[in-house]
C-alpha cells in the first residue's frame, strides 16, 4: 500500500504540472480524474440552475393565480427545468462524474481505454450545455414544449426548439462515447486477477449503464434529427397535418427515454452497493444478484418504453404488453433493496453521512419504485396520468433517488478526491433539512396529483390551495439543505482537515492510494487475489 | 508491422466486390423507391424494412468488415440488432393493432 508521506516522488493529479498551464492544464488534460472533476464541476453549476428555476416555480404557485411570472414564462421555466436537470445533472451526473473518477481506479488501471476520446465527450458535454442555455437568449424565445419536445407542438412553436434539440444531440453523442470508452476500459484494463465477479458492484452498474448510452441513445439522436428536418423543410414524419404519426414520435422518443432512465438510476444503485458494505463492514449479501440484477434492469429496461403513452391513443394489445414488463422490471429492483437490506443485516453499522444518504435513498427509491407501478397498471393510470402524480413519482425516483446518491458518492468519496475533510454535522444537518423539505414538496404532490391537480398548468383552483403552500414551503427547506451541503463542501475544499488514505475503511483499490490520488493511480499494478468488499478484520471482531 | 500487414489482407475483400456491393445497394435504393409506388397497404412497411436489413447486413458484413471480425464483436452487435428487432415489433403491435 503506497502512503503519500512515505513516497518522496509522489505527486498528487491536483498538483501535477503538464505541457500546458493554469484553465488550460484542465480543459486540455487527458487524465481521467481531471475529466471527471471537471464534469462535476458543470454538473454542480447546473444543478445549481436547474434548482434556481425550480424555486421560480415553485414561487409562482404559491397563491393563485399570477404571482412572480406570467403563464408563458412558466412554460419556458419548467421546460427548461427538465432539459437541465435530465440532459445535463441526472444522465452525466454519476457516470460521467464519478464513472470517469473511479472507475480506471477500481479496476486497478490507470487511465480509461481512450483518454482523448474521453476529453473529447466532456467537450461535447460543454458545447451542448451552453447551446441549451443560449437557447434562452436567442430571438425565438426559450423552448415552451416541455422536455419531452412532444409533436406537432414542438413542430409548430415559434421557441427555439431546434437549437434545444441540436444541444440534446450533441450531449447524446458525448454520452455514447463515454460509454463506449467505458465497455473497452472495463474488457481491457482490469487488473491481473480480477474476474467479471471481482469486480466492484459500481464497475458492474456502469458496465450495464454504458451498454445502454450505446445502444438506446442512437435513436433519440435519429428521432431529434427528423424533427429538426421536419421543422426546416415541412417533411409529414410526425405532423398528422402533413400525414404524419405523432405517436410514432412518442415510440421512438421514449425508445431512449425510457432507457436512460436507467441510465440514471443503474449508476446511483452501484454507488449505494459500494457505500453498504463499507459503512456495515460486510461482505455485499447476493453480489451475483446484485450484478445480474443490474443486467436484467438494462434488458428489460428497453421494452417499456410505451407505459408513458398509455394515454395517448396506442392499441390495446401494446398497452397491455408494456404493462406487463413494467411490472416484470420491478424484480430485479426488488432484489437490489432486498439484497442492500439483507446486507445491513448483522453489520457494524457506522451512521455516516454517506450512509446516511443511502438510508434516505431507499427510503426515497422505494417510494417511488411502488408509486411506478400505481403508474404502470393501465386503470389507475388512466386516473392519474398526467397530474401531479406523475411528477411526484419521478421527482421520488429520479431525484429521491439518482441525485440523492450523486451527493452520497460525494461525500463518500469527497476526502479521496481532494485530499480534505468536510464537516460531517453540518453535512448530517443539511440531510435533515433536505429529507423533510423534499418529502412536504413531492408527497403532497403525490395527493394533489391524485385530487386531480394536472402537470404543466401555470393556476390551480381553489381547492389545492393548501397543498401547494405546503410544498412550496418544503421545496424552501429542501433548497436550504443543499445550500448548507454545498457551502460546506465548499468550505471543506479550502479548508478542511487533511483526510486519510482510508477515512471509512473501505476495502475497494481506491482505498488502496494516497489521497487525492497520483497522476497515474498506482506506482505499481495491483494483483487481485479477493472479492471487493473484504473485510477480515470485522470477521475476526465477532 | 508484419501483423497489420497480415490483418488488413485478411480484410481485403477485393475491389471487385466493393463496387458489386455498391451497385447492389443502389439498385436497392431504386427498388425502395419504386416499391413505395405501388398499394401494398400493410405489407409496405415490412417490404421497406426487409430491403433496409438487407443493405445494413451488406453494409455491416462488407464494408464495416463484421464478416472478418471476432465471435465477441458479432455477438455483441447480435445483441443490439435483436434490441432494434424488438423494438420495431413492439411499435409495429401498436401501430397494426391500433
Amino acid at each position: 500500500m503506497t502512503n503519500p508521506e512515505t513516497h518522496s516522488n509522489y505527486v498528487s493529479y491536483l498538483d501535477y504540472q503538464g505541457k500546458h498551464k493554469g484553465i488550460w492544464a484542465w480543459l486540455m488534460s487527458t487524465d481521467h480524474k481531471r475529466i471527471g472533476l471537471m464534469y462535476l464541476s458543470g454538473i454542480i453549476l447546473f444543478f445549481l440552475a436547474g434548482m434556481t428555476l425550480g424555486f421560480l416555480m415553485r414561487t409562482e404557485m404559491l397563491t393563485h393565480g399570477k404571482t412572480i411570472m406570467d403563464a408563458q414564462t412558466y412554460n419556458a421555466i419548467f421546460t427548461l427545468h427538465g432539459v437541465i436537470m435530465i440532459f445535463l445533472v441526472i444522465i452525466p451526473g454519476i457516470p460521467a462524474a464519478f464513472g470517469n473518477f473511479f472507475l480506471p481506479i477500481q479496476i486497478g488501471a490507470k487511465d480509461v481505454s481512450f483518454p482523448r476520446l474521453n476529453l473529447f465527450s466532456f467537450w461535447l458535454y460543454m458545447i451542448g450545455g451552453i447551446l441549451a442555455l443560449s437557447s434562452l437568449f436567442l430571438k425565438g424565445g426559450p423552448i415552451d414544449t416541455g422536455w419531452t419536445f412532444y409533436v406537432p407542438y414542438s413542430l409548430r412553436t415559434n421557441s427555439n426548439v431546434s437549437i434545444a434539440l441540436l444541444a440534446a444531440f450533441i450531449l447524446g453523442f458525448s454520452s455514447i462515447l463515454t460509454g463506449l470508452n467505458f465497455v473497452t476500459t472495463i474488457h481491457r484494463l482490469r487488473a491481473p486477477g480480477m474476474g467479471f465477479f471481482k469486480m466492484p458492484l459500481f464497475i458492474w452498474a456502469l458496465y450495464s449503464t454504458a451498454w445502454i448510452q450505446i445502444i438506446a441513445t442512437p435513436v433519440i439522436g435519429i428521432t431529434i434529427v427528423l424533427v429538426i428536418i421536419e421543422r426546416l423543410l415541412s417533411i409529414g414524419i410526425f405532423d398528422p397535418a402533413l400525414g404524419g404519426d405523432p405517436i410514432l414520435f412518442q415510440h421512438l422518443f421514449w425508445i431512449y427515454s425510457h432507457p436512460a432512465v436507467y441510465i440514471m438510476i443503474l449508476p446511483a444503485m452501484g454507488v449505494v452497493s459500494e457505500i453498504i458494505p463499507t459503512f456495515t463492514k460486510r461482505d455485499i449479501f447476493g453480489y451475483k444478484a446484485i450484478a445480474f440484477s443490474s443486467l436484467a434492469i438494462a434488458f428489460i429496461g428497453y421494452f417499456v418504453w410505451a407505459h408513458h403513452m398509455f394515454s395517448s391513443g396506442m392499441s390495446d394489445l401494446s398497452r397491455m404488453i408494456f404493462s406487463l414488463f413494467t411490472f416484470l422490471v420491478a424484480i430485479p429492483s426488488g432484489v437490489k433493496v432486498f439484497n442492500w437490506v439483507a446486507t445491513m443485516y448483522k453489520g457494524s453499522i457506522e451512521p455516516k453521512v454517506p450512509f446516511l444518504f443511502v438510508m434516505m435513498f431507499i427510503f426515497l427509491f422505494s417510494i417511488g419504485g411502488l408509486t411506478g407501478l400505481v403508474l404502470g397498471s393501465l386503470s389507475t393510470n388512466i386516473h392519474v396520468h398526467g397530474t401531479y402524480f406523475v411528477v411526484a413519482h419521478f421527482h421520488y425516483v429520479m431525484f429521491g433517488g439518482t441525485v440523492m446518491i450523486m451527493f452520497a458518492a460525494l461525500h463518500y468519496w469527497f476526502p479521496k478526491m481532494f485530499g480534505k475533510m468536510y464537516d460531517e454535522k453540518r453535512a448530517k444537518i443539511a440531510i435533515a433539512f433536505i429529507f423533510v423539505g423534499f418529502n412536504m414538496l413531492y408527497f403532497t404532490m403525490f395527493i394533489l396529483g391524485y385530487m386531480g391537480m394536472p402537470r404543466r398548468y401555470w393556476d390551480f383552483l381553489p381547492e389545492f390551495q393548501l397543498g401547494q403552500t405546503i410544498a412550496t414551503i418544503g421545496s424552501y427547506i429542501m433548497i436550504t439543505g443543499f445550500l448548507i451541503l454545498i457551502h460546506n463542501l465548499a468550505k471543506a475544499l479550502f479548508k478542511g482537515k487533511k483526510a486519510e488514505q482510508n477515512p471509512w475503511g473501505g476495502s475497494t483499490l481506491e482505498w488502496t492510494i494516497p489521497s487525492p490520488p497520483p497522476i497515474e493511480n498506482f506506482e505499481e499494478i495491483p494483483v487481485i487475489t479477493h472479492g471487493p468488499y473484504y473485510f477480515p478484520s470485522a470477521k475476526e471482531a465477532k | 508491422m508484419e501483423n497489420v500487414q497480415e490483418i488488413q489482407q485478411e480484410h481485403h475483400s477485393g475491389y471487385g466486390a466493393y463496387v458489386l456491393i455498391w451497385l447492389t445497394l443502389i439498385g436497392l435504393t431504386i427498388l425502395t423507391v419504386s416499391v413505395a409506388g405501388f398499394e401494398l397497404g400493410k405489407l409496405t412497411l415490412v417490404v421497406a424494412l426487409g430491403i433496409a436489413a438487407i443493405k445494413s447486413g451488406l453494409v455491416i458484413n462488407i464494408f464495416m468488415h463484421v464478416k472478418y471480425d471476432d465471435k465477441i464483436f458479432k455477438f455483441f452487435i447480435g445483441v443490439a440488432l435483436m434490441i432494434l428487432m424488438v423494438a420495431f415489433v413492439f411499435t409495429s403491435l401498436d401501430v397494426f393493432f391500433r
